[in-house]
């Protein structure tokens, strides 16, 4: 990018500060009309809020935005829609109880008819145009994700949006999906849009854009262009030294069944079969990932396995005993199961609580925790600066409260407690979602650990690559059955990609 | 037979006549939530409206006045509302029951001054203009066409309301604000301003719910004449599920188990009274616990807004 070509979009000197955090630190930026520009960072390294402050939503402390040279002010999203800014955010700007062609005209000027027919008439149209073909009657929230993405580029086109910024639009779809959906990029690129696009995926990024942004810790740590950039050079910029795309790990040999699920069948929130006639076994010692676009019965399978959500058919042995109706009283006391949830900060922890209490959650009605109702200070901050010490968690003292912590720590906390007492099972649900390159591998190293001691662990992520790392085999999960369960060894990406999608062609022998 | 007829107009009329306070103070709730502000003050809105058109009435003479004063007041109770939940985010059950307890005693403490704590001081009422014509057809004419214009106005608001709602963008942009209030940001609404003008016509409507009342119904102003009328209005919401055409029938259906409990005291069966002036609350009760589930409130509902924060 050099001074002579016309950008048009550019940032100069963008600060913002959330109290003592600073999330954007004099951020420089310049993206040439018609190209596909990449924004790639971890986790927190300040992504979404620059995003955020272009679409209006945020104002920022210091910087210009300029938009052909011009300078303006985006004091609200109103003034970025003006001034032909588009966002699609990573969750979803759609409100799910309204239409398709409510939402996408919401917030245009004020009419005392909203004469909808004529207006769908024109989405349609428009949608047609872009090859982006929708049902404009059908309510949002009954749209699979893929179609509610396509609303919301047609939400931004409608408006007639000349710079789209794309914010991890990719997390929600499958590998075919995601193919798809680069073409519709590429296509609104050669019309001359210019797009934003953000992500923390190496391989999307690298296919996708002319331009390439690395921002680390609320800085830009470097500008490249995108066919002169490898994977190696663009993680190293991203964390800030070399990463290992490759874990270590020693086969298998148990055959001792730790867990047997049968034809596991349960509800979720709505009383819907969210988790269908699903079978398998676990061996000690083994991990078997569980792969599949998120919603599709993840979270439910996880919390039946950990006797959080009843399961309504169906039966799970655990070393032989059939605990499928057991109460978690009981669990708590006769089994010893490892459950790292979703959400650490709304499941796994509780935020105002201290870490040595957090600890202790699960301990807290047992002895050496508890004798005669009364809490045993002593072996409580005891058992605190130990968990301290051996999951290395970055803190001064167990009265610490958690809600301090980084992410990391506050995982490495949940993983102290639910690692204690070597758990003969272990489910881990997304158990790196969040985490920056060192706290990932921490994460990852441990649970390695637990495998080669004996455990089975059931790994349950969206991150297919992350699967394919960790796992002995992989279950694909699509609608709440398993499609299938591939020896990790031999599966691609495509094949698991295709499963995921629910297409029949990826499938082989189980 | 005539003597059955003459029961069944009067109880219909005084279902009516029950019913519309609870309709006005109802279709305010409806706006307020469904911008995703909680609005228990209900109670006190309607409160305040029935005192401040008594007192216009009282010193002015004149309905029109009364009415007018009612509305701006029970705007301003609204505004009030809004400060508090929409700009402070004060929880929202809190500013709520405050308006309440405030309404309560400003009316009662008020009221003492101004009529001179003569208890039931008659004031100048809202006559009823027959429309010619309609108002001829037996029992539907006296019912809908014999009234006065507040009924009327109640009449013409629900179709009203229920068109703005759905078929206007202002009702779009309101229904997004109450359901993902940053979906509506984003799209370049302000959440702000919508809020404040929903909550400020929710007293608005509340407030006329108040007028009619003590314009209409009572004639006079005592301390505490709603009644829990406000709470009721909640419950028709609910049960309306949110929607202006049902939950103005929820409130048919309270004000006209009123009507029947009044009529059931008349008759002096041995029943305590007591049990019997429960029986609308018992009713909305048994509504809500049958709907326990099935109706799903704005999403947003509740949870103050705000603008800038890093958890989204």
């Amino acid at each position: 990018m050099r001074d002579g070509e016309t950008a048009y979009l550019r940032l100069e000197g963008i600060t913002k500060r959330f109290g003592n955090f600073v999330a954007n630190d004099s951020i420089n930026l310049k993206v040439n009309a018609g190209s596909i520009h990449g924004l790639l960072g971890e986790n927190g390294a300040g992504k979404t809020t620059l995003m955020n402050i272009l679409c209006g939503l945020y104002q920022p402390e210091a910087g210009q935005i300029y938009l052909h040279d011009r300078a303006v002010q985006i004091t609200s999203p109103k003034v970025a829609i003006a001034q032909g800014i588009g966002m699609i955010h990573q969750h979803f700007m759609l409100v799910p109880q309204l239409t398709v062609i409510e939402n996408i005209i919401l917030g245009s000027p004020l009419t005392l008819r909203l004469n909808l027919k004529q207006k769908s008439r024109e989405i349609l149209v428009m949608s047609e145009r872009y090859g982006l073909s929708i049902d404009p009657l059908a309510k949002v929230g009954d749209l699979p994700v893929g179609t509610q993405q396509r609303v919301e580029i047609l939400k931004a086109l409608y408006r007639q949006a000349k710079v789209l910024i794309l914010d991890e639009p990719t997390a929600v779809l499958t590998p075919p999906e995601v193919q798809g959906f680069f073409k519709v990029l590429r296509q609104l690129a050669a019309a001359n849009h210019t797009i934003l696009f953000i992500s923390h995926k190496l391989d999307e990024i690298l296919s996708l854009c002319d331009h390439i942004t690395v921002l680390r810790r609320g800085r830009v740590v470097g500008t490249t262009i995108a066919h002169n950039s490898t994977r190696q050079d663009l993680a190293r910029l991203m964390v800030g030294r070399d990463v290992l795309f490759h874990l270590e790990k020693a086969a298998q040999s148990s055959d001792h069944i730790v867990l047997e699920v049968q034809n596991l069948q349960v509800r979720d929130d709505r009383h819907l079969n969210a988790v269908q006639n699903v079978s398998f076994t676990l061996k000690a010692g083994e991990i078997l990932g569980v792969a599949g676009v998120d919603g599709n019965g993840q979270r439910e399978l996880a919390d039946a396995i950990a006797g959080l959500r009843p399961a309504t058919a169906g039966e799970l042995i655990l070393n032989g005993q059939l605990i499928t109706r057991w109460t978690m009283q009981q669990r708590i006391k006769r089994l010893k199961i490892g459950y790292i949830p979703e959400d650490r900060q709304k499941m796994g922890l509780i935020l105002r609580f201290s870490i040595a209490r957090n600890l202790i959650l699960k301990g807290f009605q047992q002895l050496p925790f508890c004798r005669n109702g009364w809490l045993q200070r002593g072996a409580i901050a005891h058992h605190a600066t130990q968990a301290i010490q051996s999951f290395d968690i970055r803190a001064t003292s167990g009265k610490l409260r958690v809600s301090q912590l980084s992410g990391g720590n506050q995982q490495k906390v949940v993983l102290a407690r639910e690692l204690s007492g070597d758990p003969s099972l272990i489910v881990a649900m997304q158990p790196t979602r969040g985490l920056d390159v060192g706290a990932t591998e921490y994460v990852q190293q441990a649970l390695l650990t637990e495998r080669q001691r004996g455990a089975a662990i059931l790994y349950i992520s969206t991150e297919l690559e992350e699967i394919m790392m960790m796992s002995d085999r992989i279950a694909v999960l699509y609608e709440g059955r398993f499609v299938a369960i591939l020896d990790a060894a031999t599966a691609t990406v495509e094949q698991l990609g295709l499963l995921m999608a629910g297409s029949p062609a990826g499938r082989l022998s189980p | 037979m005539s003597d059955s007829a003459a029961f069944l107009s009067d109880y219909l009329a005084a279902s009516l006549r029950l019913s519309v306070p609870l309709a006005f103070a109802a279709l305010g709730g409806l706006f307020s939530e469904r911008s995703g502000v909680l609005n228990i003050g209900l109670e006190g809105m309607l409160l305040t409206g029935a005192f401040v058109s008594a007192a216009t009435v009282f010193y002015t003479g004149s309905v029109w006045v009364a009415i007018l004063a009612a509305l701006i007041v029970g705007g301003l109770v609204g505004l009030l509302h809004a400060y508090l939940c929409v700009t402070l985010r004060v929880d929202q059950l809190v500013s709520g029951l405050a308006i309440n307890l405030s309404a309560a005693g400003l009316t009662a403490f008020l009221s003492r001054l101004v009529f001179n704590s003569k208890t039931s001081q008659p004031l100048q009422g809202l006559d009823a203009i027959a429309i010619p014509g309609l108002s001829q057809i037996p029992i539907v004419g006296s019912l809908f066409f014999n009234q006065d214009p507040l009924v009327y106005l109640l009449l013409l608001l629900v179709p009203l309301i229920t068109y703005l709602l759905f078929k206007t963008s202002l009702g779009l942009t309101l229904r997004a604000v109450g359901e993902y209030p940053r979906a509506a940001e984003t799209a370049g609404v302000s959440v702000l301003f919508v809020r404040y003008l929903s909550v400020m016509l929710s007293g608005c409507l509340a407030s006329l719910g108040g007028a009619y009342l003590v314009l209409v119904h009572v004639k006079f102003f005592m301390e505490d004449i709603s009644a829990g009328k406000g709470f009721i209005a909640l419950a028709a919401l609910i049960f309306g599920r949110w929607h202006p055409i049902s939950t103005v029938l929820a409130c048919v259906l309270f004000g006209a188990t009123e009507a029947l409990q009044l009529r059931i005291q008349a008759f002096g069966l041995n029943i305590p009274y007591q049990f019997l002036v429960m029986l609308p609350y018992v009713i909305a009760l048994f509504a809500l616990i049958g709907l326990a589930g099935k109706s799903t409130p704005p999403a947003a509902l509740g949870i103050p807004y705000v603008k800038e924060s890093l958890d989204d």
